[in-house]
């Protein structure tokens, strides 16, 4: 039911979309593009309709759909979107295409960053930078007379502090959601913290000082969140600060311009953004970089992969980008770097690593996301919960043969 | 019946019997009894990932999946035994906890079958009887009214019963999240900000209560039904013995509903032991699972792209025999009646 409400929603930004306007060919293949639902995805998707022929699915779920549409013969969609750690299943499933050719006749205008390369082939090419980076409001940080927080410590101050002075009940705003997103915080942190998730031979080893302070930071953060913080995606925290109910998150870049939009926003102007907090005094921001792109299906006959990559091109013109510059931090050719843009780039400036996309690494997350919620409800201990992450790593890694 | 035409009769729906429940059932045993993993090799990798400024690319053995001359996965099928089940059902934990080892109990109800089999047991014993009488008392309201509002007020208490039942919950999710509308008005009336989705409990509550609303229309719905087979003439006769209202539910209606009533269990004993809507629809699952839930997610592809099949077929058998265990008492009591009557 839910599906048939997703594509339905699909269909109706389909049908909204302007008939062909400013685009260099006219398309006659139809092409499906899954991807995810935020607003640097609805742009291009809409600059690629402009192509025509040209059926747009855009949904939070994408990564639960694609592995089995795009393994089908032929495959459900052409264009994939996606990030570094959904393109891993798609990898292990050979069911992308590798696309030097594509880009060689059609890639024109990328970037050679935007090109990437797994085992020397182009397997996706990215549009952006995506990264949990702090946003704070600047007013209620002057208001409850604190300093932006630079690390995790004095993050939990600074919220302090506006509690005390009345400003905000909650004013932290995390995407605590149980699963991937509340795994995908645990990471961060983790990182910040120096830990190393896989060891020697594939074995866990969340076991440790690191995984100890994550559980313990990130228990302590929810003390600042409002109470139903387990059901918080980034839509959930995005509301928050437009509403003026939270002041300080560490919230993905692809968000930012949705603070400055005057049609949802109540503070417009007033979110600042700057690098993640580091874990430790003086480390590297307790964040990792991903980028969003997209790949094509290899199940899908030459032609159509032909006309797939150079609508995707379309979509991804210095046009689209000029227009809507502050929708994303751009990798394309055009972009001008704006105040949203900042948190981004002084993360991945003060050396944020990137987001460590492999096999092993996918159990992990799943681990994680099976297991932390339950460190934060009470059920169980820290060291009942970082045991239980090990156990159910192993269990899936085991069963997926990765383990012996 | 001459045999000939008794099996004339039957043999359709036994061969549909056997093709769509007996053949996935077997299907369902055999893989969870199996497991398919890919086939992985340790391989140095360099990939790329893009900054601001070139990328940065790393060079590290990774466990890369073989795939074959048309660039798909290798796997292999093997026989596991039981070892779905064991890891599922934790024996080792559950025969401590038997024998009462401290914390054993306490450790055994944080693994997710036990978690999810206490939701299930939870959820479908505490809706029954609401479920069965608040249909009831809706049948014998609805019967004693002047005809010619039965039919609208049948139609008003069947509505909760033709909601989809995900969009059901969703609603009602709706109606108490954050600042949804019904939580900001308790939160009012009590005085203090009131977070219903916060803590397991409340969540539970709201599953419960939300089933219940949802099923009581069928149960009233047959019970109904069955009042209107009730022979008047006993009801006469009762009131003539002078039998109170409740002596002549008790002698008169109840006995002779007492068949539905059994039925309207056994369909609710099996439908909310497969409670699952709920779990989606509230967004639950970080307090609350049922057995149901967890076939589905391991069903679902983790961030490898790999589904746990094995260990969702053999969570699907053990739901089967749950069902099965459940539903024995009321099956041996009709059985018996049954065999009374003959």
């Amino acid at each position: 039911m839910l599906r048939k409400l997703v594509i339905a929603a699909g269909l109706t930004i389909t049908a909204a979309a302007p008939a062909s306007a400013a685009c260099a060919f006219q398309n006659q293949t139809p092409i499906k593009v899954l991807a995810a639902s935020f607003a640097a995805w609805r742009a291009v998707t809409a600059a690629m309709q402009e192509c025509g022929n040209v059926q747009v699915e855009l949904d939070l779920q994408y990564r639960d759909k694609q592995p089995a549409a795009l393994r089908a013969k032929p495959a459900l969609y052409h264009i994939a979107g996606l990030a570094p750690n959904t393109l891993v299943p798609l990898l292990n499933d050979g069911s992308v295409r590798p696309l030097d050719d594509l880009v060689a006749k059609f890639g024109q205008n990328l970037q050679p960053n935007q090109l990437i390369r797994i085992d020397g082939k182009v397997m996706a090419i990215a549009m952006m930078i995506n990264v949990q980076h702090l946003m704070y409001r600047e007013d209620l940080l002057k208001q409850a007379n604190v300093e932006p927080p630079k690390t995790y410590e004095e993050l939990l101050k600074a919220a302090e502090a506006i509690r005390k002075a009345g400003l905000a009940q909650y004013p932290i705003g995390g995407t605590y959601k149980a699963g991937w997103d509340l795994a995908t915080e645990f990471v961060n942190l983790f990182h910040g913290y120096g830990g190393q998730f896989i060891g020697q031979g594939n074995m866990p080893a969340v076991n440790g000082e690191a995984g100890r302070k994550t559980l313990e930071m990130m228990k302590a953060l929810t003390g600042y969140m409002d109470p139903e913080f387990l059901v918080s995606d980034a839509t959930f925290v995005q509301k928050q600060f437009q509403q003026g109910k939270i002041a300080l998150s560490n919230l993905w870049s692809s968000r930012a311009g949705a603070m400055d939009n005057a049609a949802e926003s109540s503070v417009v102007g007033k979110v600042t953004m700057a690098a993640a907090p580091a874990a430790m005094a003086g480390g590297k921001p307790a964040t990792t970089v991903f980028w969003d792109g997209f790949s094509i299906a290899r199940n899908i006959t030459d032609a159509e992969a032909e006309a797939a990559f150079r609508v995707a091109m379309e979509g991804l013109d210095e046009e689209m980008v000029k227009a809507n510059n502050a929708a994303a931090v751009w990798l394309v050719k055009g972009f001008e770097t704006t105040r949203l843009a900042q948190g981004a780039i002084a993360s991945a400036m003060a050396g944020a690593p990137p987001y460590p996309a492999t096999t092993a690494m996918g159990f992990m997350h799943t681990a994680l996301g099976e297991n932390v919620a339950d460190y934060l409800t009470g059920r169980k201990t820290l060291e009942q919960t970082l045991q239980a992450i090990e156990a159910s790593y192993t269990t899936r890694a085991k069963e997926a043969g990765l383990l012996k | 019946m001459k045999t000939r035409t008794f099996l004339g009769f039957v043999a359709p729906s036994m061969a549909v019997m056997l093709l769509f429940i007996a053949l996935p059932l077997v299907s369902v045993l055999w893989q969870s009894l199996h497991n398919t993993q890919r086939v992985f090799r340790e391989q140095s990798v360099e990939s790329c990932s893009p900054s601001f400024i070139g990328q940065t690319c790393v060079t590290e053995k990774r466990m890369q999946p073989v795939l074959d001359a048309e660039g798909r996965p290798v796997s292999e099928t093997r026989f596991i035994g039981l070892e779905s089940y064991r890891l599922l059902l934790a024996p080792e934990l559950l025969s401590k906890a038997v024998r009462g080892v401290s914390g054993a109990f306490d450790e055994l109800m944080r693994q997710d079958f036990y978690r999810a089999l206490r939701f299930t047991l939870t959820f479908a014993l505490v809706t029954l009887p609401f479920v069965l009488l608040i249909g009831l008392g809706l049948a014998l309201g609805v019967d004693t009214l002047a005809k010619i509002w039965r039919g609208p007020m049948i139609f008003v208490s069947l509505l909760p019963y033709v909601i989809t039942p995900v969009v059901g919950a969703l609603s009602i999710r709706w109606l108490f999240i954050g600042d949804g509308i019904l939580t900001a008005g308790l939160s009012a009336l009590a005085g203090t900000k009131l977070s219903l989705f916060a803590q397991g409990w409340t969540i539970e509550l709201l599953m419960i209560l939300y089933r219940i609303w949802h099923i009581a229309p069928f149960a009233f719905v047959v019970f109904y039904a069955g009042l209107q087979t009730l022979d008047r003439s006993q009801i006469e006769a009762a009131v003539i013995d002078g039998a109170t209202r409740a002596q002549r539910l008790r002698y008169v209606v109840l006995p002779h509903l007492m068949p539905l009533i059994v039925f309207v269990a056994l369909i609710h004993l099996m439908d909310s032991y497969r409670v699952f809507e709920e779990i989606i629809g509230f967004s639950a699952q970080a307090h609350r699972i049922s057995l149901q839930w967890l076939t589905f997610h391991y069903l679902t592809p983790d961030h490898t792209g790999n589904r746990a099949v094995s260990r969702a077929s053999a969570s699907a058998i053990l739901t089967i025999i749950g069902v099965a265990i459940l539903l024995l008492p009321l099956v041996i009591r009709t059985w018996r009646d049954r065999a009374r009557e003959a």
